[in-house]
């Protein structure tokens, strides 16, 4: 328990800051296209024909019912294939990462489709009525209506999941990739050391995604249109009844 | 697509390939199952606390469910596995990677007791922290007005807590229980990277053998839906059967 060797983290930055590069490159891609696959996942599963809206719901309801690990495989497994099908050239042109980068993308869809799909939910019927009663057809409706107003209702649970997907870049360590954990680990065995690199990794995640969170509950509160900053109570403390140690009761 | 060669003769554990998926599956409900145990009664008893007007309880759950919360389940594999042995002193830590393994061999396993114990200790902490969330939070979607009510008949706050707050709470969050065990059942093949064949590692396993990638991801690909189907199916129950009168379930539909 003494001999916690400070040392062995400082020899390591290099290696670590560039899997920690790796990590936010791929937690980037993976926010990004899966955001924008998501909305489109979301519009198809709430559209009214079938033929959009049940392989939707039957792709989310799969990605879903799999570990994000078994996701990895297959797309791992599954991307080298289509693109040597569209592409005609040898699979093995496409590496890990990009593997990794679609797996990211259509799990992120998945997962970002079902936030997105309650937000559009939560938009009145009337919105999207009134906008086709004033001419707009169902893009610009969507994009000028009901759009913007899901978005900014589901924008804390959006970025929560955000936060979760970040953490869940450490999953490409399965298919061999050095990321933040996956550096550490190469660390590890260059320095015959692990405890220190994989101590020192679960602080800058825990700090990185503590921090995040905290933000999105301040970001929330500003966001929501409906907040009120708690109420001054009418009495003084000791007038107002059955309050046990102060305040919870 | 060849189908048959999950009945061909698996390279070791002297069964099927078949054989392997089916110990695999029962790895994965096994370490779920154990790790939900102590995931349902640490969660519920730091969900709890955190409610509770007092300092030195609900303090000390938060700071545990914000630690558990913002670490990936990945880091804390590792954590539990390869760290936790040599912070603890030596002969315990030698103990636990050499003798305890020992203790009890388990039954068609090509790993040892120590990994299993690792992965559930792990698993069943992590999601201790998320179950503690969904306590709290269905203690706090029931009326001010009910503990109010409580502590006015009398009752002190254990037992407003034993009669009138959870009976209540523990019914409401019966949705988003369902999803938790299903997210720790999912989970569970994280604990692939420290050696535990769970049904993920055994999937991967036959297709490095047999080079049939698609066939083994797909039948594990199929039981894991099974899997999920059949506690969604036996959770709707069990919330049919404890539904609150007059409340709308809360999650989902």
């Amino acid at each position: 328990m003494g001999d916690f060797d400070v040392s062995i983290i400082i020899k390591s930055l290099p290696i670590l800051w560039g899997g920690m590069q790796l990590s936010l490159k791929l937690f980037g891609i993976a926010l990004v296209g899966g955001i924008f696959f998501g909305t489109l996942l979301a519009m198809a599963r709430l559209s009214s024909f079938r033929m959009l809206s049940y392989p939707a719901a039957g792709f989310v309801n799969l990605i879903r019912s799999i570990p994000f690990i078994m996701a990895i495989f297959w797309f791992y497994f599954l991307t080298p294939m289509l693109v040597e099908k569209m592409t005609g050239q040898q699979g093995e042109a496409v590496g890990p990462f990009t593997s990794a980068i679609v797996a990211f993308i259509m799990v992120g869809a998945a997962y970002y489709s079902e936030i997105i799909r309650a937000g559009i939910q939560s938009v009145p019927r009337g919105q999207p009525w009134a906008a086709y009663a004033l001419g707009l057809n169902y893009w610009q409706s969507m994009r000028h209506v009901v759009l913007p107003q899901a978005f900014r209702n589901m924008l804390p649970i959006m970025l929560t999941q955000s936060i979760i997907m970040f953490q869940d870049t450490s999953l490409v360590y399965v298919v061999g990739l050095k990321d933040f954990l996956g550096a550490a680990s190469t660390a590890g065995q260059l320095t015959g050391r692990s405890t220190e690199l994989y101590v020192f990794v679960a602080v800058v995640f825990f700090v990185i995604c503590f921090g995040a969170s905290k933000l999105v509950k301040y970001i929330e509160t500003r966001t929501d249109p409906t907040y009120q900053k708690p109420a001054k109570p009418p009495l003084p403390k000791e007038f107002l009844p059955l309050t046990v140690d102060g305040g919870g009761g | 697509m060849e189908w048959k060669v999950f009945l061909e003769q698996a390279p070791s554990g002297g069964m099927t390939y078949l054989g392997w998926l089916m110990s695999g599956a029962m790895w994965t409900m096994l370490v779920s199952i154990a790790a939900w145990i102590i995931a349902f009664i640490l969660g519920s008893l730091l969900g709890v606390a955190r409610t509770t007007p007092v300092k030195w309880l609900s303090l000390p759950a938060t700071i545990y469910v914000e630690v558990f919360r913002n670490i990936p389940l990945l880091v804390q594999m590792f954590l539990w596995y390869f760290v936790m042995p040599e912070l603890v002193p030596t002969d315990f830590g030698d103990w636990l990677k050499g003798t305890y393994p020992n203790l009890i061999s388990l039954p068609f396993a090509q790993f040892s007791l120590w990994e299993f114990t690792a992965a559930v200790m792990c698993l069943g902490l992590y999601t201790a922290s998320r179950v503690a969330e969904q306590v709290r939070a269905g203690i706090e979607s029931l009326p001010k007005g009910q503990t109010n009510a409580g502590l006015a008949m009398g009752f002190t706050l254990p037992q407003v807590y034993r009669h009138v707050l959870l009976p209540m709470a523990f019914r409401l969050v019966i949705p988003p229980m369902t999803s938790e065990f299903l997210t720790i059942f999912k989970n569970s093949s994280t604990a692939l990277t420290i050696g535990v064949l769970e049904l993920t590692a055994q999937s991967r396993q036959i297709s490095e053998y047999t080079f049939k990638t698609f066939e083994a991801f797909t039948a594990a690909t199929l039981i894991y839906i099974v899997i999920t189907l059949t506690v969604i199916f036996l959770m709707r129950l069990l919330e049919n059967r404890l539904h609150v009168p007059g409340y709308v379930s809360q999650g989902g539909h």
